[in-house]
């Protein structure tokens, strides 16, 4: 059988129907298709493709046991390097990662390394997983995690497995953090994954406390010297908005992306007034930046009803940070995309809201620290572009409230934890932090990663020190 | 889950609650609010603390009734339960001893929460005076409360139906008029009342502290929606606030973010009252 040099297609909804629902985009391959992509797999002595993923997950073995139909033993394999796969398989940018290395990458497409995953893991929640909850010491040491995000939910799921007791302590009435507020419904099903991922470390025996923002209800040190917990993993991940700081970014109608899809996501605001949380979006919006999230809002803000929706980036095509998936279902779905272009003022109507958005053409230039060119402003190109909803995607920094109020961890001039990147050991006897928190805004994948580097570190740390009691 | 213990009907669609939140009760300081989520479909509102109690575990709310979801909340009885209650959160208020007389305005249903910062600056050593503004006698909330931990009240009514005929901003005025020697002034109430003390304090030169309540979701520095310019600066109410210098926030800005929704308020208000409260 001649090798398809092409990747079996990912079946969608219509582009169509789909910019006015909130079911999931992309549906994922049936049996048939599934295995028939592994069959792709060539296996090569020296996988590339593993060199790719920031876990190492094992994918030419989680690849041949789909063509050998052994879907239970694929996932298990997964989940010896990778706690969420059915995540990781929908918001990897895999084209960046393990496919990138695909040696079929070279002359055709690579294997759809992700699609795989999602695939088998999805067959693995349907069927209802087993999780075998594992046997805790009546004097188990104890674990708080803070944040139960990606980086928290591994870190805790991880300790759990090894018998220690875990407390996730979250600050908002959800778990999951961005899984449930920053990344919309149609990339990421709420109910069908990302419940049923956290219903499983809950499975494990993992406590999780809501509405306990920590810093605030507990310090760090309370944690430690009044609750009688051994250990702390910080994960509280990037939350704070960043703005541009030009001229009419309080008017209403401007919306950090924070905000917009907090108030979708996990306040259901497309549901209003149903739920209670109103959410406007005029007739025309723009949203500011190039990354996943900006992606995220952009097509959000149309399925709320906005008729026009423009992406603004300063950047050009090659440079947008989102994921190649999102960027081509944003233009499949109408979105417009103004490259190369910067904003530099927002205008009043006048009577506090927005009318227009002043931006300025760019141009690339010498590279920059990041690598990538500088895009830098043509004199005399300002032209003003007709929005009533301005949504600003330009990334996130780290929350405050810990560092704050826990004397002695370090922190870096960003603001980030400073925290050792095998084992997140902080400054701070005992305490650990991974995740965004500590490298600033980046993927589900390393945060997950670096919560079970931690976790095997934490683990290390609370078997010295039950030797040394 | 969070237990409402006791309710009380403090004036026409002005309620006290005290919920049981011990874990919040032992942490909270003067100052700081509350999120709290009446039921799965309801919004997050904060609200500033009235009143805790470290030792029964019980938080005070006072809320006016003004929109869907606070008509929700006054819905529920004693016995029931809120959802949701988290904090507390933002920064505690600047408590200590002063080089002069504490004098804390409310207006409204914003003298409840000048209950615990005029309790802790009495505690602290100061004079302490409380000045009550309403639009009329009736509605005028918690007097026997603020009498006991302040040295004076002073009552303003819009109409002269008690007190001062007139605004706080005369009874400012007049307490600057009899030589008061006032350190601060730490306002809470509707904003147009705020901006009106800060302007009335400006040139007298009196510090003027203001708590902000402005629209937010999250309340720990998540969403931005609460931003405010303080100054040349975008601060975040919740983690940077609530309290503020009154000289220096940008009120009319602040005017303009509470408008936001209003439409949308009346359309759910309609909802809920179509379909009655609950929801589904």
């Amino acid at each position: 059988m001649a090798l398809s040099m092409k990747k079996h297609p990912m079946p969608v909804q219509d582009a169509k129907v789909r910019a006015h629902n909130f079911d999931e985009v992309a549906l994922g391959y049936d049996e048939e298709t599934a295995v028939a992509e592994a069959e792709r797999c060539l296996h090569c002595k020296v996988p590339q493709c593993r060199k790719g993923c920031p876990v190492s997950v094992n994918i030419p073995e989680f690849i041949a046991k789909i063509k050998e139909r052994d879907y239970d033993g694929a996932v298990a394999k997964i989940k010896e390097s990778n706690s969420l796969p059915a995540v990781c398989g929908r918001v990897c940018p895999q084209e960046n990662q393990c496919e990138k290395f695909c040696i079929l990458g070279k002359k055709g497409e690579s294997v759809g390394i992700g699609r795989l995953e999602r695939f088998v893991a999805d067959r693995a929640l349907e069927k209802g997983e087993k999780v075998e909850k594992p046997e805790v010491a009546a004097d188990a040491q104890s674990v708080a995690v803070i944040g139960s995000g990606p980086s928290g939910l591994a870190c805790a799921g991880d300790l759990a497995k090894k018998g220690y007791k875990v407390t996730i302590f979250e600050a908002l009435h959800k778990a999951g953090g961005v899984l449930s507020y920053g990344i919309p419904e149609f990339r990421l099903p709420k109910d069908r994954v990302v419940q049923k991922e956290i219903d499983n470390i809950k499975a494990l025996g993992v406590k999780i406390e809501l509405d306990s923002v920590a810093g605030r209800l507990y310090t760090v040190d309370e944690l430690m010297n009044e609750e009688g917990f051994d250990a702390v993993f910080i994960g509280t991940g990037a939350g704070l908005p960043r703005f541009q700081n030009i001229p009419g970014e309080s008017l209403n109608g401007v919306y950090s992306a924070n905000e917009f899809l907090t108030r979708c996501n996990l306040m259901k605001a497309y549901k209003f007034p149903e739920y209670a949380t109103p959410i406007k979006v005029g007739k025309r919006a723009a949203i500011i930046g190039g990354g996943n999230v900006a992606m995220d809002a952009a097509r959000t803000a149309l399925r709320l009803g906005a008729e026009h929706v423009s992406i603004v980036y300063r950047r050009s095509a090659a440079e947008l940070p989102a994921r190649a998936e999102e960027v081509e279902h944003a233009k499949e779905e109408g979105i417009d995309f103004q490259l190369l272009t910067n904003p530099v003022a927002i205008e009043d109507n006048g009577e506090g809201w927005v009318k227009s958005m002043r931006c300025i053409r760019m141009e690339l230039g010498e590279p920059d620290a990041s690598g990538r060119r500088r895009p830098v402003p043509i004199e005399g190109s300002e032209f003003d572009i007709d929005v009533d909803t301005v949504i600003v995607a330009i990334g996130t920094g780290p929350n405050p409230i810990i560092a704050h109020t826990t004397p002695g961890l370090e922190t870096t001039k960003r603001g980030n934890i400073a925290a050792d990147e095998e084992t997140g050991a902080t400054s701070k006897p005992g305490v650990f932090a991974g995740g965004d928190i500590v490298t600033g805004a980046a993927t589900v994948i390393l945060a997950m990663g670096a919560g079970r580097k931690a976790a095997a570190a934490i683990d290390d740390y609370l078997q010295k020190k039950k030797a040394q009691a | 889950m969070f237990k409402i213990l006791k309710k009380e009907e403090l004036s026409p669609n002005v309620y006290a609650m005290e919920i049981d939140a011990p874990r919040v009760a032992k942490k909270a300081e003067p100052g700081q609010f509350i999120v709290l989520r009446v039921n799965e479909e309801g919004e997050r509102i904060p609200l500033t603390i009235a009143n805790f109690d470290r030792e029964t575990g019980r938080i005070l709310i006072v809320f006016q009734v003004i929109g869907a979801s606070t008509m929700e909340l006054a819905a529920l009885n004693e016995g029931d339960d809120i959802l949701d209650f988290v904090g507390p959160l933002g920064r505690p208020s600047e408590i200590g001893k002063l080089d002069g007389t504490m004098v804390v305005v409310g207006g409204g249903i914003g003298v409840a929460p000048t209950f615990p910062i005029a309790r802790a600056m009495k505690e602290a050593g100061n004079k302490v005076i409380a000045i009550m503004g309403a639009k009329t006698k009736d509605i005028l909330i918690m007097e026997d409360e603020m009498k006991q931990v302040t040295d004076e009240i002073v009552v303003t009514t819009d109409d002269g139906s008690r007190g001062i005929k007139g605004f706080v901003t005369n009874a400012v005025q007049a307490l600057v008029d009899r030589g008061e020697k006032i350190a601060q002034i730490t306002a809470i109430g509707p904003v147009i009342m705020m901006k009106s003390v800060a302007d009335a304090t400006r040139n007298l030169g009196i510090k003027t502290v203001v708590s902000l309540n402005p629209i937010m979701v999250d309340g720990t520095g998540m969403c931005g929606g609460c931003r405010v310019t303080v100054g040349d600066e975008t601060k975040f109410a919740c983690v940077d606030g609530p309290e503020f210098d009154g000289h220096l926030v940008d009120f009319k800005g602040l005017m303009n973010r509470q408008r936001m929704y209003r439409d949308l308020e009346a359309e759910e208000k309609d909802h809920v009252c179509k379909i009655g409260l609950g929801r589904n």
